[in-house]
This record gives C-alpha cells, sequence and structure tokens, in this order.
C-alpha cells in the first residue's frame, strides 16, 4: 500500500481502525482468496463493511464468541489461509487469552490477531473497553509478535508485514479519528527494528504508538531550551530490538519510555529487561497509565490525567536530565 | 451382509488391540498414573476411526485430502497413540517411551506432523472450535475432506464448546463431526454430581446439529451414525453413550481410573481378561 500524501492525510482523519479496513481491501489485491477475514460482529468498527461486500466469501463473523473465533481462525490458519481476526483489544487478547495461548503460541500457527482501540481512546465507554494490559499479556506468550504502529500509515505497512511474516502476530492500534501523523514520505518498515526518528543527545524518548507524535512535538519544544532529545519508534515490542538499545545504553544516560500502556509489562518493562543487562548507568524513567484504573472520560482527559501529553514529557525530561 | 460382518469383526479386533496397548503403555511408564478411564470409553469410536472411517495410513497421512481428526479430551491419549501405532505412524517402541524423558508423547497431544498428531490438546473445549475452522476451510475451497472432533461430555462444562457448536450450525458445516463421549463422568465425579449435563441430545439439537444417539460400544452404530448422512446442510453430533473405563472388570465405570497406577497385579489380570 503506497503511502501517497493524499492517503497519508486520508488514514489519519479515519484514524487507526479505518485504516486497516483500508488496508484489507489492498491486501486481498495481493494474495487474493487466500485472505480470510474473522470479525467478532465488529465489522463497522474495524473499517471491514466494504470488504464485508465485496468479498463475502473471504469474511467470516463469528458473532459476540471471540474465543470460538480464535479456535477457527487456527483451524483455517492450518489450512495455509492468511488470517486476520480483530476485535476491540480487551476482547480479541484477554477474553480469549488461553485460545491464543494454545492455538496460536503452544501451535505456532500463524494467525494475525487486530486489537482495535486499543490505550485509552474508548475512555468514554469506560475501563472495559480501554485496554492497557494486552501489550504486557501478549509479550509473555512465547512465538508471539507484537507490533504497535505509531500512525495510521505505519498501521497499513505493518498489516501488509504481518501478512508476509508467517508467524503468530498481535498488532496493537491506538489513537481515534484524527491520528497524528508521524511518516509524512514513505519509509522502510521492518518487524523488530526500531526507527530513530529524531537524532539528539543526552536524553532518548522511547516511546511506541500514539506516543511517537508526542514525544516528537515535547522533543520540538524542548529545543527552545537548548535540549535535543533523540526519539525513537518502537513500532515492535516483541521481538525487541535488543541491538538499538544496547546502543541507546551507550550514548544517553537517560531513556524515557512512553506508552498508551499500564507501566507494568508494557514497553517500558520490554526496555528495561534489555538495559539491565548491559553494563550502563543509563537511568530509566516510565512515562504510561501507573497501574491503576482513573475515572474514565474522554480521550483528552484522560491522557493528561495519566500526564500522558507534551507537557509532562517536557517535565520528565527537565527534571531527570 | 457378509462383507459388514467381516468389517465389524476387523473393527473389533482393533478396538481389542487398542486396548492391549493403553494398559500396556500405562504399565510401562512404571508406576505412573495414566488417563485409562477416558481413553477406554473412547477405544471403540477411536478403533472406528481409524479402521474404516478416516482412511490415514502411512502413505496418505500427509496429503491435503487425507481427513482431518482432532481428540479435543486430549488426556484420552493413550488411545489416540495406539491407534496412531497400529496405523504404523508410531512405532511399539515409541509408545512404551510414552512420558519419559526424551518422549514425543505426552500426557495431552502435541503437534506433530511427522507423527500424525494433527493438534496439540489438553486444554478442555477448544477442539470443536479447531475442527470448525478445518471444516470450514474445506467448504471453502470445495474440498471433500471430513473433519472428525471427539469431546468428553465433561468437556462439555466448557462453554467454548458451545460458542463453536452455535458456529457449525451456521456455516452449515455438513462435513463435521462431533462425537461425544458420554460416559457421564468426569474429574472428581458423576456428571450428576459436578455439572448436570442435562439432555446433551436436546442441547445438540437446539444448537442446530444433526443428532444421533447411540451405544458407543456397538460398532455397528458407531459405523452407521459416522456414515449416514441424513440431513445435508448440518453438522452431525454423535452421543455415544459409552462406559468409562470399558473393557477390564476393575476400571469400568470406576471413576479412580480417571486418572490412575496400573500395578503389575491389575496389568495381568487385565491381560487374562482381554484373551477371554
Amino acid at each position: 500500500m503506497e503511502l501517497t500524501e493524499r492517503n497519508i492525510s486520508l488514514w489519519s482523519k479515519l484514524g487507526s481502525r479505518a485504516t486497516y479496513g483500508l488496508a484489507i481491501l489492498e491486501l486481498i489485491k495481493v494474495i487474493e482468496d487466500k485472505l480470510i477475514i474473522v470479525t467478532a460482529d465488529t465489522s463497522t468498527s474495524a473499517g471491514l463493511d466494504r470488504f464485508k461486500k465485496k468479498y463475502p466469501n473471504n469474511y467470516v463473523d463469528i458473532g459476540i464468541a471471540e474465543q470460538n473465533g480464535i479456535g477457527i481462525s487456527a483451524g483455517l490458519a492450518s489450512e495455509n489461509f492468511t488470517v486476520f481476526s480483530s476485535t476491540f483489544t480487551p476482547f480479541q487478547t484477554m477474553r480469549c487469552l488461553e485460545q491464543i495461548k494454545v492455538n496460536l503460541c503452544y501451535m505456532n500457527i500463524p494467525v494475525n490477531i487486530v486489537g482495535l482501540a486499543s490505550g485509552l481512546v474508548l475512555g468514554d465507554l469506560g475501563y472495559t473497553h480501554c485496554s492497557i494490559e494486552d501489550v504486557g499479556v501478549m509479550r509473555a506468550l512465547p512465538n508471539m509478535t507484537v507490533i504497535s504502529p505509531a500512525d495510521c500509515g505505519e498501521t497499513s505497512k505493518a498489516v501488509f508485514a504481518a501478512a508476509m511474516y508467517n508467524r503468530p502476530v498481535y498488532i496493537r492500534l491506538t489513537g481515534g479519528t484524527n491520528n497524528e501523523i508521524v511518516y509524512k514520505n514513505n519509509y522502510e518498515f521492518e518487524i523488530g527494528k526500531a526507527i530513530k526518528i529524531l537524532a539528539g543527545e543526552g536524553v532518548a524518548l522511547v516511546c511506541t504508538g500514539t506516543m511517537v507524535a508526542k514525544a516528537i512535538n515535547a522533543s520540538k519544544q524542548l529545543n527552545q531550551h537548548d535540549i535535543y532529545p533523540s526519539v525513537y519508534n518502537f513500532h515492535t515490542i516483541k521481538p525487541i530490538d535488543q541491538k538499538t538499545l544496547n546502543n541507546i545504553c551507550k550514548k544517553y544516560k537517560l531513556v524515557i519510555t512512553i506508552e498508551e500502556h499500564n507501566i507494568i509489562g508494557g514497553l517500558g518493562s520490554a526496555v528495561s529487561e534489555i538495559i539491565v543487562q548491559n553494563e550502563s548507568n543509563i537511568k530509566q524513567i516510565f512515562m504510561g497509565v501507573k497501574d491503576n484504573y482513573l475515572i474514565s472520560g474522554d480521550y483528552e482527559t484522560i491522557l493528561n490525567k495519566t500526564g500522558l501529553n507534551e507537557d509532562q514529557i517536557i517535565k520528565e525530561v527537565k527534571n531527570n536530565i | 451382509m457378509i462383507d459388514q460382518n467381516i468389517i465389524l469383526n476387523e473393527i473389533k479386533k482393533f478396538s481389542n488391540e487398542t486396548k492391549l496397548n493403553i494398559i500396556e503403555t500405562a504399565f510401562k511408564t512404571n508406576g505412573k498414573s495414566a488417563h485409562i478411564g477416558g481413553a477406554l470409553s473412547i477405544v471403540d469410536i477411536l478403533a472406528t476411526l481409524y479402521c474404516h472411517i478416516l482412511n490415514i495410513n502411512i502413505k496418505n497421512y500427509k496429503s491435503n485430502d487425507r481427513n482431518r481428526f482432532i481428540l479435543s479430551k486430549g488426556h484420552s491419549v493413550l488411545g489416540y497413540y495406539s491407534c496412531l501405532c497400529q496405523i504404523g505412524l508410531i512405532t511399539k517402541k515409541e509408545l512404551h517411551n510414552y512420558e519419559k524423558p526424551d518422549t514425543f508423547l505426552f500426557g495431552h497431544p502435541v503437534k506433530n506432523r511427522d507423527k500424525g498428531i494433527e493438534f496439540s490438546n489438553g486444554s478442555l473445549g477448544m477442539g470443536l472450535s479447531l475442527g470448525v475452522g478445518l471444516a470450514l476451510a474445506a467448504k471453502k475451497r470445495e474440498m471433500e475432506y471430513k473433519t472428525y472432533v471427539i469431546i468428553g461430555d465433561g468437556e462439555c462444562n466448557e462453554g467454548s464448546v458451545w460458542e463453536a457448536a452455535m458456529s457449525a450450525s451456521k456455516f452449515k458445516l455438513n462435513n463435521l463431526f462431533a462425537i461425544i463421549d458420554k460416559n457421564n463422568f468426569q474429574q472428581t465425579g458423576a456428571n450428576e454430581e459436578v455439572m448436570p449435563s442435562l439432555s446433551l441430545v436436546n442441547k445438540w439439537k437446539e444448537f442446530g446439529w444433526d443428532v444421533k444417539e447411540i451405544d458407543g460400544h456397538n460398532i455397528k452404530e458407531i459405523l452407521d451414525s459416522l456414515k449416514e448422512n441424513i440431513q445435508p446442510d448440518k453438522p452431525r453430533a454423535i452421543i455415544a453413550n459409552t462406559i468409562k473405563g470399558k473393557g477390564f472388570s476393575f476400571t469400568e465405570n470406576n471413576n479412580s481410573w480417571h486418572h490412575n497406577i496400573l500395578t503389575e497385579k491389575m496389568y495381568l489380570n487385565a491381560l487374562d481378561e482381554l484373551k477371554e
């Protein structure tokens, strides 16, 4: 799928969920009848209504029964279909966790699961619909790959990369409509390889999902104070890019991990698991949800209360550098 | 009719050999507990499948058009391994290495396509969903293979079994067979005490399946239920009334044999009973 100026702007307006649906419409042009899309009564939420109408034979709705959905997906994938299953993140990851463990991970059957509206974007609906645990849970499963795209263009790249990867993959979609754009031009996306977006010194902002854009904004504001943080996009949380992290340990005194996820189990944990193995004095600050279920509210409010905004990133950098 | 008698006798012979393999393998664990009761309750069903229905052999067991088999009640694995041994996919030596160091034959099946073990099972309530996926794949590709799943009656406590049941009828999977081993027991007691299953026949019917209730130790009834096609657009559920621990006086309907140790004395006793 091409990252043209028009596409990037359109996808960003639509948000990551609708972009997923558009990416699937393109993917079927490439892999044709090998593709099966599984949904749990959530086609509209995943931008899949056009696909459903146009390709009824490649579309399987399993109803509100996600555990069965994983089993069916695994059965289809073991017969060499390329399968994408999607629904809201808590139901796509935790409701059917043991099915994912046994069918996808234990048997290493390459199903792609897509968690819609992960993080805090559905704050209005309460924490049954938010997801601040999914990365920790998915990361603990052997054979599972965990991808968290930074923007809608990257969502589309992740879908295509996962389809060709031939292993169990979890794609975590964050952000709402008017998803901030990180990449305005085409670039190389490789599963497992982090991308340095801004080159600076002293402090590395290691982020994933929607927090990449916020870190870029914060970094630019800090430049006015003569502070030049580097910004890294860790779109793949598992396998974590050890090589890049080893370099970060050598080059910086401070690393701040930023994620729309609990600070337990997510990107911050994955990063610390590597940096403690390095002989370095690098200090790590964990930015994320502080292991609580805050009062629900609209996305912006929850992000601000959680401290996942530019101001708080600037504060953490200044306080710790 | 003569032909059918020959077939029935062949299956009975196969079933007796499976019983022998089950107790021999359990005995050769040298004092380890084994899931004997549930392996024996499905022994005649397994024998019918492997002898006459699945048509899986050493030549075709990896071919795309082979019939698919899933042992959803994975703890009945001794029966499964014994059948794979009898059709030549597992050697006797490998079978007797069951649950020993460096074996690939664990207490629940671990996927090993080279040995004919199609899937990993053991966590109850998952096999039928997988089977729905396989049967759906056959429909999408217009392939002829059929999918057979053995489920326990205790296993039917799991809600996910019913999610799968619901979807199989939605997708009109008349190429899918669920065989429910109704031995009336589960790990710690009778279904009636632990979790009553009420009428499994009615439940599966209400979920849109074409249901047959049979004597799960009557080879002819098993065979007929697996061969007859009555309703074209429905999956087939076979409620097989079985006896947990079938075949030996000390194991039949004795739930302590859900998972237990076979001593030498019991083993020799079982061998005698098998000869009779």
